[in-house]
């Protein structure tokens, strides 16, 4: 082990640290302190903080029951509206959701904790297994998904309960998608996300296919004729580049990349991490990689964002969870150059930017910043293939509010389409609408023509 | 700097807060502390007569009610007596008395409603130099199903009989100690004056189950799964006996009659508005058995802060203050009309005025004005009757104010007259338009 060790290297910690460092985030709230923090809820008429949650969870009655003791009843609230609010819990920016339209901020500024009380229901019920939804009768129609994270899931789910069969094809080895390979470790520890695959399909009636690629192993074309409706959840898989010299160099890297390995290995002491990290970016996926390069052991990590702080995609929560780990923020900062020094990482030239008439630009200051690693968190892309006519709206698929596509038949949510935040949440929003309005459309296309008097 | 030095029935303590007969002054230990912790008086935990003393259950004898962050409500108790020997607190009750010389030592009496219970007693007690003796015909639990207890006081010829054989036998005040399990506490108030009480004290506690226990059924406090009813104190029956206190106050048969204010009393707020309707003190149990005795700390500067600032220099000043405005509902003035406003800088928008009122009152209150979410009281429906303001969170935010006379009333359309005018001069009122007839 040499946790001063330059370049990029594994073992920088003992295995004690890596413990500690990747344990969870918040544990739950125990018995007590969900009772306190229940308290505190005014149970608003037509409530700020539900008009605030994209799948609008009844939040005054999911905490009203806790606090009278039913915390399955308030599990049952919740998942009535969004089967993934156990993940909702753990990774939505509450901070400019719910939290942030409580009244309590009003008069002093410290909002009710809706997801720490949304995370003491949902884990109950999840631990005991508590289902809380019946598969109707049989429709005999089946549904393609593609995609099993956030959207995919929560349309599977919702179509199960209307008596669909669904079969879900992902590319990945493991279902979850994000959820299983693009959240912080310390977020969602003890295998979360494959425990609530399974408590979501355990309603029945949804195959799963791993290994399942859209555009690789079948296109939609495919499906068409095999399927009654098709539902496209499959994110986002292209990333960013920077576009700038040096991105090709060993220890230039995706962050996404980073932190799906970090999910997925067995042992973190493998895992290798610069001494200094540069992350390129202002979103959660920045935040995400550059707090947990600093818990496997890189002694020094910045983030250079070009934009000023408020431009920032990453709440002012989680800059904060940064800036306590260790992390520097920098902003006003565009990569202009990658360093290499034989053929590796060795620093990267940036230039300090500013707003100049509403336009960003370069002030032709540059600096440089010492770095083994930089990785790259400056968004990510539509990047699917084997969608044959279906149309795009600024490089995502077009939809309308209904999450209908341009192809009759297909709908779509999730990162991929063009409408609403790139958030879990927002996700299972728009699988659970569509898969309602894939229920209409199938139930109202089974009905026999009535007739007009 | 205020004079709380309170003299009640002329008994003196340094202040008006007495610990009421209850757990808290059970025995010596007990009441030293509370002593030294400030306290001005006790009233000793209820003696019973010579002989094997009562015995407790052994078994939970308290149940609570609490509000938000398990903030303790109400209390209900079904313990006894004191469980200890006549001898022994007599002892404890004398040494402590001696110990303590500037602060009131009263001792309570439940003793079966013979005449012969009571002559033994009193002498027993005298011989303490305890100021007072205060007769327990309040306690509604266990004591009552021996013809004890709240039996003798919810009867008032009894009251007055034991007050007189207790006037008669004891050169001691008697301070007589109502239960407010009874229709209308005058009686009871009226009967132990005939007797010749120098003071009432009230109320006890009041009959209550306070919780049933949803797995086994059983109320609480569950005995191996049986309960049995309890009295019920703390800040859930101030309310009760605030009433209590002042019907007794302003009821011209017992006017003036010192009383004792109990029921409650938690912080010097509560004293100072039980002094208010006319008590002479206040007797503080359930805050007590909640915090300890440390909080009449509070009471006493929060007390003695209150009345620097309105200038009150003895509780000579305050006591009885507000007994004259205590009135029938026929006499409220009808032309007094007020609105609820409210406070946009201070509202949070939680909007539960509007549902209350929209709900189950009088639909007076926005809910969007302009598209835009907005609580704005219509005073063209507002009927002026407050539930805005009880449930609003924030303090202040709703307010109710009255309209000056002249101003319009949008809602009826009318301009407030500016004379009092009350039910019995209404002509909706049928027993005016009989008199007229």
């Amino acid at each position: 082990m040499d946790r001063l060790g330059n370049g990029i290297a594994a073992g920088r910690l003992t295995p004690a640290d890596y413990e500690t460092n990747f344990a969870d985030l918040h544990p739950r709230l125990d018995k007590h302190e969900a009772l306190v923090a229940a308290d505190r809820c005014y149970f608003c008429y037509d409530a700020p903080c539900m008009t605030a949650c994209p799948t609008a969870i009844d939040i005054p009655l999911f905490i009203r029951q806790i606090s009278t003791g039913n915390p399955l009843g308030s599990a049952k609230t919740i998942f009535d509206q969004n089967i993934l609010g156990g993940m909702c819990a753990r990774v939505c920016p509450t901070e400019t959701l719910c939290e942030q339209a409580c009244v309590r901020n009003t008069a002093e500024d410290r909002p009710v904790e809706i997801g720490k009380l949304q995370r003491y229901a949902t884990d109950i019920a999840m631990e005991t297994n508590r289902q809380f939804y019946e598969r109707a009768a049989s429709t005999g129609k089946t549904i393609a998904v593609v995609g099993a994270g956030p959207a995919g899931l929560a349309a599977a789910h919702r179509l199960a309960r209307h008596g669909h069969g669904v079969v879900i094809f992902d590319a990945r080895e493991k279902s979850g998608g994000l959820n299983e390979y693009g959240i912080a470790t310390y977020k969602a520890v003890d295998e979360f996300a494959q425990r609530e695959v399974d408590y979501v399909t355990a309603i029945g009636g949804i195959e799963i296919r791993n290994g399942q690629a859209l555009g690789r192993d079948f296109s939609l074309s495919d499906l068409g004729g095999q399927y009654d409706a098709i539902f496209l959840g499959m994110g986002l898989s292209g990333v960013n580049g920077l576009g700038v010299e040096g991105e090709d160099l060993q220890g230039v890297d995706d962050a996404v990349d980073f932190i799906a390995a970090l999910r997925q290995t067995p042992d973190r002491s493998v895992l290798p991490i610069g001494r200094r990290v540069v992350v390129i970016g202002g979103g959660m996926t920045a935040i995400d990689a550059a707090i947990q390069a600093k818990l496997l052991g890189a002694e020094e990590v910045t983030i250079c964002y070009r934009r000023g702080k408020d431009n920032m995609n990453a709440s002012g929560y989680e800059q904060d969870l940064a800036t306590a780990n260790g992390v520097i923020i920098r902003h006003w900062l565009a990569p202009k150059r990658i360093i290499a020094d034989d053929g590796h990482v060795a620093g990267i030239e940036v230039e300090y930017t500013a707003m100049r008439d509403g336009r960003l630009v370069g002030t032709g200051e540059t600096g440089v910043i010492a770095a083994d690693q930089v990785m790259k968190a400056i968004g990510q892309n539509f990047a699917a293939s084997g969608l044959g006519s279906l149309q795009f709206d600024g490089g995502r698929i077009l939809v309308d509010l209904e999450g209908r596509t341009s192809l009759e038949g297909v709908w779509a949510g999730g990162d991929c389409v063009g409408i609403g935040e790139d958030l879990t949440v927002t996700a299972v929003a728009q699988g659970r609408d569509a898969a309602e309005s894939i229920n209409r459309a199938l139930m109202a296309a089974a009905q026999p023509a009535m007739a007009v008097a | 700097m205020a004079d709380i030095r309170n003299t009640f029935v002329g008994i003196k303590s340094p202040n008006p807060f007495w610990l009421a007969s209850a757990p808290p002054t059970d025995k010596a230990y007990n009441v030293e502390r509370a002593f030294k912790a400030g306290w001005g008086g006790v009233v000793w935990k209820t003696l019973g007569e010579e002989g094997p003393p009562v015995v407790n259950v052994n078994g939970p004898r308290y149940g609570a009610i609490w509000g938000a962050d398990r903030r303790l409500l109400g209390l209900n108790n079904i313990e006894l007596i004191t469980d200890r020997d006549l001898y022994t607190n007599l002892t404890e009750m004398k040494q402590v008395k001696k110990n303590w010389p500037d602060r009131a030592v009263v001792a309570s009496i439940m003793v079966p409603c013979e005449e012969a219970a009571w002559k033994a007693i009193l002498p027993l007690v005298e011989e303490t130099e305890v100021d007072g003796i205060e007769l327990n015909f309040g306690c509604p639990h266990g004591m009552s199903e021996r013809g004890m207890g709240s039996a003798v006081g919810q009867v008032p010829e009894y009251i007055e009989m034991v007050v007189r054989w207790c006037k008669q036998y004891t050169r001691m005040p008697v301070i007589t100690k109502l239960t407010p399990n009874i229709s209308d506490i005058r009686h009871p108030a009226r009967a132990a004056k005939r007797g010749g009480t120098d003071a009432v004290s009230l109320i006890n506690t009041i009959s209550s189950i306070v919780s049933v226990d949803l797995d086994s059924f059983s109320p609480n406090p569950s005995i191996g799964g049986k309960g049995s009813h309890g009295g019920y104190c703390g800040p859930a029956v101030k309310p009760i006996a605030l009433n209590m206190v002042a019907e007794i106050a302003r009821d011209p048969e017992t006017y003036g009659l010192p009383i004792s204010g109990i029921g409650g009393v938690t912080t010097w707020r509560d004293a100072a508005e039980f002094l208010a309707l006319g008590a002479g003190n206040v007797q503080v149990c359930t805050a007590a058995m909640t915090y300890g005795f440390k909080i009449v700390e509070e009471m006493i500067t929060g007390l003695c802060d209150w009345m620097d600032a309105k200038g009150h220099k003895s509780l000579d000043d305050i006591t009885g203050r507000a007994v004259q405005n205590v009135t029938d509902w026929q006499y409220l003035n009808l032309n007094y009309i007020a609105k609820a406003k409210i406070d946009q800088d201070l509202c949070i928008k939680c909007g539960r005025c509007h549902i209350a009122c929209e709900d189950t009152s009088h639909q007076a209150i926005t809910n969007q004005v302009n598209g835009i979410r907005h609580f704005e009281v219509m005073e063209d429906e507002c009927v002026g009757c407050n539930l805005c303001v009880n449930v609003c969170p924030v303090e202040n935010c709703i307010t109710l104010d009255a309209l000056p006379a002249g101003a319009l009333d949008e809602r009826t359309g009318k301009v407030v007259d500016p004379t009092y005018a009350n039910w019995t001069q209404h002509p909706n009122n049928p027993m005016t338009r009989q008199a007229a007839e």
